[in-house]
């Protein structure tokens, strides 16, 4: 399948984002990075991901770890709201007309 | 139209210092900040409120307007109006307005969170994103909207397309096969615009799969009561049970039980996003009893009993 990719500096420059702050997102294995002929691009699936990280760490404040432990709750809350969808599904073959 | 106490919104006095405002205003941001609350509408509309509370408390003019009117504020806009005239009699020689901001903290995510929706009150009060303060010229991706829509079970049976409206324009979207009640898909790029050139917000698709009065659903299964005849259930025979596909014959084994299952394979709902894979679909006889006998039918089961 097709991949695009976007520069990391054009990345950067579009959200006047620092260079280094990805890089760290990247290190915390956050966000995967890939490299050709020695230049960084961000897959396309990644960028919601990182725009959402990008947007914790300007506008919230929050660093690094803070980040990694906050997407570490955000991914069980959507497995537990998807369990509780499936419960609720599963309930409403008992309910009573 | 209700006044909106931006002090109690934000649960400072209204004596607060800028700072005490910044500090609250953060500090409940980062309770209700859309990011870190996904799919949470209530949470969004809070943030939507705390956003509009800010932009008239941190910024100095905004406040002394609305600290000055308060629950009278619309003697304000009266007041405002007549400035107004003033002001475009004056156009050519003054520049009003301009800059204001102190500080340099910037309210954030009112744009790109909806901020641009805010009450009536506030676009009232100040008029649409309010006059002063432009702050910084960053791009803002688009507002993340949500839509729901609403289908049987018959309607996820087969993948189609269906176009709807959202935010007044028309979207076509493909409805996959087997969708879930209460599954999501994401439309990339069609939420809000973004601001300053940035990019547009992703839709959101909730569906809401209607309960069938005849069957019930478990994940790609299907589940059916099928009432059996005594007299079928106890000799055997052949009937026709209704499907989401269509009709099948079904042979009905002698001395079957009240309550026996019988599982009719690939007759239940498509699996999501595996094309041609299908459920089952699980029958469950339910033996009707003869009512309204007849001395004879009442006769031969005497004879039946004894024998």
């Amino acid at each position: 399948m097709e991949q695009h990719l976007i520069t990391l500096n054009d990345f950067c420059v579009y959200h006047q984002a620092e260079h280094t702050f990805i890089t760290s997102l990247q290190d915390a294995g956050l966000v995967e990075v890939t490299i050709v002929d020695k230049t960084t691009y961000i897959p396309e699936s990644q960028i919601t991901r990182l725009e959402r990280m990008l947007r914790m760490h300007d506008e919230l404040e929050i660093n690094v770890p803070g980040i990694e432990a906050i997407f570490h709750l955000l991914d069980r809350v959507e497995q537990l709201q998807n369990d509780r969808q499936s419960l609720i599904n599963r309930l409403r073959n008992y309910e009573t007309d | 139209m209700a006044f909106i106490d931006y002090y109690q919104t934000l649960g400072v006095a209204k004596t607060a210092t800028d700072d005490d405002i910044k500090k609250a205003y953060r500090k409940l941001a980062r309770k209700y900040h859309p990011d870190l609350n996904p799919n949470d509408a209530e949470a969004n509309k809070k943030f939507q409120q705390l956003n509009e509370a800010n932009e008239v408390l941190s910024d100095p003019e905004k406040r002394k307007k609305y600290d000055q009117y308060g629950e009278n504020w619309r003697h304000g806009e009266e007041y405002e109006r007549e400035q107004q005239q003033a002001r475009q009699q004056q156009s050519s020689r003054q520049q009003y307005g301009g800059g204001g901001f102190g500080g340099g903290y910037e309210n954030f995510g009112a744009h790109d969170f909806g901020g641009e929706d805010f009450s009536d009150f506030f676009q009232n009060m100040f008029g649409q994103r309010g006059g002063a303060g432009g702050g910084r010229q960053a791009r803002y991706r688009g507002q993340d909207l949500n839509a729901e829509l609403q289908l049987n079970l018959r309607d996820v049976m087969e993948s189609h397309k269906q176009t709807f409206t959202v935010n007044g324009k028309n979207i076509r979207v493909t409805i996959p096969a087997g969708v879930e009640n209460g599954q999501t898909i994401k439309i990339a790029g069609h939420g809000g615009p973004g601001t300053n050139g940035g990019p547009a917000g992703d839709l959101f698709i909730k569906f809401a799969v209607a309960d069938d009065p005849k069957f019930k659903r478990r994940g790609h299964d299907l589940l059916v009561t099928v009432p059996l005849n005594l007299y079928t259930a106890v000799l055997g025979g052949e009937i026709t049970v209704d499907t989401l596909s269509g009709q099948v014959k079904l042979k009905v084994k002698p001395e079957t039980q009240n309550g026996a299952k019988v599982k009719l394979k690939g007759k239940g709902l498509p699996v999501y996003k595996k094309e041609g894979e299908h459920g089952d679909l699980y029958l469950t006889y339910d033996i009707q009893i003869p009512t309204n006998l007849t001395d004879k039918q009442k006769q031969l089961f005497e004879e039946l009993a004894k024998s």
